[in-house]
């Protein structure tokens, strides 16, 4: 029976590449983990293995051919005891490929750090300029990636003591393409990669801190970061205090924190609410590619330990950054995505994603939802919250974080106490489901929140439940 | 199809018949390890092959978006799980990190469950809720599957910990990475396993690589069967793609444990093909370092040539491979027929709510 060789897809969201070069002619013999072709994505050239065994009967796709689909055929192989004449040129692909994911449009791009073509689409919403901003200001689009490596190599060029340390951040370019270039430029003194030790490598980078230097400890995701907890909450974060003020740690962990896509429960969580519920740290969440450049600028110059949450799902995602020398946003504040009147959304990250799908459809129905971006997450900047509460009356906080004791508990214990009297209806949360995250693509999808969820959610407190 | 009179009958999913210490041979010589005959050859032959032709089907089956997120696979280093587990006796137990399809099968899990699990289905080993990095058998003494680097590390010197509790005569075998022996509770661990005389033994699969980082860049010692020393802990380098030598020195140190001497140190020497999830395009070394590898060490060929040397026909070979690509078939085939779990199923097993019987008890 002949075979047919598919295109295959190099990572969950690869629908396409280029078939750049074939190793094989027709006529040859191939034996399973023989190279037969190189595919190119825009990150990345990759060998392709041959798994079954037969005689080439056909190249299907020539080499040089771009844009070729995921599952198509590529090559036939004839099968034992066939010629390769009596191969039939292929029908359509057979196999089907469930394209799984959280849902979103770049679903994780995995360790390699590549990069695909889908990136999510834009938000149907209009988002509001950033009042930060001047007037006047000519803007860029830039990927969270650029802008997040722009605000490293920026605040490097600027102050000698920065410097980048952790796992795969310089030859590898970063694990997630976060760091690409800084080796180049800044050599291997500031750019530092580590064994694998995140509890040692986080305790050394607080140590330098205390010396003066300015460390940015990347974690290459943060769930790794729990191995270096103790670091992180024992020596960075109480170190002022203990010392009466005498020293402390001007540091920044940095990484995709976050639910990712099919990587199962210890490597797919938010950490935002632990890093939150300690005093001594700064923890910062940005949504946009300007926030992240603005915001990470500003943690690096911070004088006290900050964490830096980002999104692997948004890493891809464009955005316009404002084209300013030095574009530095101040930590504690939030931001007005979207005004509205009727409800507010509360969110962080990856979350107002599902804020911003989610508006779209409540104003199809008459719902005008105010959207707020919190950026900052300890301090908390509850008075634009309760500003916005006391508007449109009703409040639904969104996150991907678990809900015991998740920021949207804060938010409500907040809100309850300082705008009780405003409140039109109870406090709602949409949350991760309260369990480890799951692997299967169906029962993941399940434990993220959604856009839907936070539409029932709205209907329940404007009252408008079957409309 | 015909059925050769000379090939085991045994299925892959069956427990692979294991080995009594007591019929060990010597470790001989490093260069020249202790011979295995035809038949135990054959065995590791066999076990080896399903172990690749698994992971060339799920390689082939993530590119065809039916396995996501993570998956980092095993081709290379086949004859390390094999040369173990088949010095290893039923009871020991087998820990290792996310690296862990080889393992699974050696141990004599069921490639259809395994397989099953890649695809996030019902019928896997995890009912779908853990993926490639985790997976479970308290029957086949397997403890995971774990995604956190050198975290079974611990773990699996818990399992020996409850050994010597038990007085039971039960090794844990403890597989990390190259770059996993660089973390603290590595050594953590083996203070303790040495303070105790617990009966583990650490295999680190030095495939020289972790992620991008060669053992030369990431380790001051480089030799990482010495990582014990300080703690009196024997260990030794292994050629890790000859499954002879894996075996001879896993029972060395299986017989060191069971005399309760204490933990013991195997580093393989070995190499992964693939990168190393399933989208890294490997340029952090030299296509013909790969190639090189392949051609000369490759642990199955090794194994291949012997059993032509001893008179094995090569079409007695391949209706080995035909047996085994059947094997795989149904297991890619179950994979894709098994349902998605029940949604019902988000919900469940988050915590024990029945009374259930202590594992390994
Ligand atoms: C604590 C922790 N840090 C980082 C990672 C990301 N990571 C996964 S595998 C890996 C490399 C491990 O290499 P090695 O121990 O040599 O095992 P190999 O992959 O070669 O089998 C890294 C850095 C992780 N899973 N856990
Ligand atoms: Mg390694």
């Amino acid at each position: 029976m002949a075979t047919n060789i598919l295109m295959p897809a190099l990572s969950p969201t690869m629908e396409e590449g280029t078939l750049a070069k074939w190793m094989i002619k027709e006529g040859d013999e191939v034996r399973s983990g023989d190279v037969i072709a190189e595919i190119e994505t825009d990150k990345a050239t990759m060998e392709v293995e041959a798994v079954d065994e037969g005689k080439v009967a056909k190249i299907v796709i020539p080499a040089g051919t771009e844009n070729v689909k995921v599952n198509t055929v590529i090559a036939v192989l004839a099968g034992e005891g066939e010629s390769t004449t009596d191969v039939q040129a292929p029908k359509a692909p057979t196999a089907t490929a469930p394209k799984t994911g959280p849902g979103q449009g770049e679903a994780t791009s995995r360790e390699s750090g590549e990069k695909t073509k889908a990136e999510p689409e834009t938000p149907r919403i209009e988002v509001k300029g950033d009042p930060d901003i001047p007037a006047g200001t000519e803007f860029v689009s830039q990927t969270v990636r650029e802008a997040l490596r722009d605000a490293m190599a920026e605040e490097m060029r600027r102050d000698a003591s920065v410097f980048v340390m952790g796992v795969e951040v310089a030859q590898y370019q970063g694990a997630y393409k976060v760091t690409q270039g800084l080796l180049e430029e800044f050599g291997a003194t500031r750019v530092v990669d580590t064994p694998i030790t995140e509890h040692g490598f986080a305790g050394l980078g607080v140590g330098a801190a205390f010396a003066g230097l300015r460390p940015i400890v990347e974690f290459m995701t943060f769930n790794f970061a729990m191995q270096a907890m103790d670091q992180i909450i024992n020596s960075a974060a109480k170190t002022r205090y203990m010392s009466g003020g005498q020293m402390g740690a001007p540091i920044v962990f940095r990484g995709p924190n976050g639910p990712a896509a099919r990587v199962a429960a210890q490597h797919s969580q938010d950490y935002s609410s632990w890093y939150a519920h300690i005093p001594g740290l700064t923890v910062i969440a940005p949504y946009s590619a300007a926030d992240a450049k603005g915001l990470l600028k500003a943690a690096i110059r911070d004088p006290n330990p900050v964490i830096f949450l980002e999104n692997e799902i948004l890493y891809g995602k464009s955005f316009d950054v404002p084209k300013l020398d030095d574009y530095v946003l101040p930590i504690g504040k939030a931001r007005v995505l979207k005004e509205g009147t009727d409800v507010t959304l509360v969110s962080h990250s990856h979350g107002l994603t599902y804020c911003l799908d989610a508006a779209a459809k409540l104003e199809a129905d008459g719902i005008n939802a105010e959207i707020i971006d919190l950026r900052t997450i300890r301090p908390l900047d509850i008075d634009t919250i309760i500003a916005s509460v006391k508007k449109t009356n009703r409040l639904v906080t969104v996150e991907e974080t678990w809900p015991v004791c998740g920021i949207g508990a804060e938010i409500a214990a907040q809100v309850q106490a300082k705008a009780f009297d405003w409140l039109d209806a109870p406090i709602l949360r949409v949350t991760q489901k309260d369990v480890p995250m799951p692997y299967a693509a169906n029962l993941e999808k399940l434990t993220l929140p959604s856009a839907d969820e936070v539409v029932e959610a709205v209907k329940a407190v404007c009252y408008r439940q079957g409309v | 199809m015909a059925t050769k009179p000379k090939r085991p009958a045994k299925q892959a999913d069956a427990k692979p018949a294991l080995q009594k210490s007591t019929t060990s041979k010597k470790a001989t010589k490093s260069d020249e390890p202790a011979g295995l005959s035809r038949d135990e050859d054959l065995k590791a032959y066999r076990e080896m092959l399903l172990i690749r032709r698994f992971e060339e089907k799920a390689g082939q089956m993530y590119g065809m978006g039916l396995i996501g997120g993570f998956c980092h696979l095993y081709i290379g280093q086949e004859a390390v799980v094999v040369g173990l587990l088949g010095a290893a006796r039923q009871g020991d137990q087998i820990v290792t990190g996310y690296r862990d399809h080889g393992h699974m099968l050696a141990c004599g899990m069921d490639p259809k469950g395994v397989m099953a699990e890649l695809t996030g289905r019902s019928g896997g080993y995890s009912k779908g809720k853990g993926g490639s990095m985790h997976m479970f058998s308290v029957e086949k003494c397997f403890y995971g599957g774990h995604g956190i680097v050198a975290a079974q590390v611990p773990i699996g010197t818990g399992l020996a910990f409850s050994n010597k509790y038990r007085g039971n005569d039960h090794v844990s075998l403890t597989f990390f990475g190259d770059g996993a022996a660089n973390q603290g509770q590595v050594y953590e661990s083996f203070n303790m396993a040495e303070l105790w005389s617990l009966p583990v033994i650490y295999v680190i699969e030095n495939n020289q690589y972790a992620m991008g980082t060669s053992v030369a860049r990431a380790s001051a010692q480089t030799n990482l069967s010495k990582r014990g020393v300080s703690f009196n802990i024997p260990g030794e380098q292994v050629d890790g793609m000859d499954v002879r030598a894996v075996r001879a020195a896993a029972l060395k140190a299986m017989e060191w444990c069971r005399a309760g001497k204490g933990p013991y140190i195997l580093e393989m020497m070995t190499y992964r093909y693939r990168g190393h999830s399933m989208s890294d395009p490997a340029k952090y070394r030299a296509k013909e370092e790969v190639n090189k590898m392949r051609q000369e060490h490759d642990p199955i060929e090794q194994v291949r040539h012997r059993l032509l040397d001893a008179g094995m026909s090569e079409d007695e070979l391949k209706d080995i491979d035909k047996d085994i690509r059947a094997i795989i078939n149904e297991a890619a085939e179950f994979a894709q027929q098994s349902p998605e779990p029940d949604p019902a199923e988000l919900w469940t097993d988050v915590l024990a709510k029945e009374d259930h019987a202590a594992v390994g008890a």
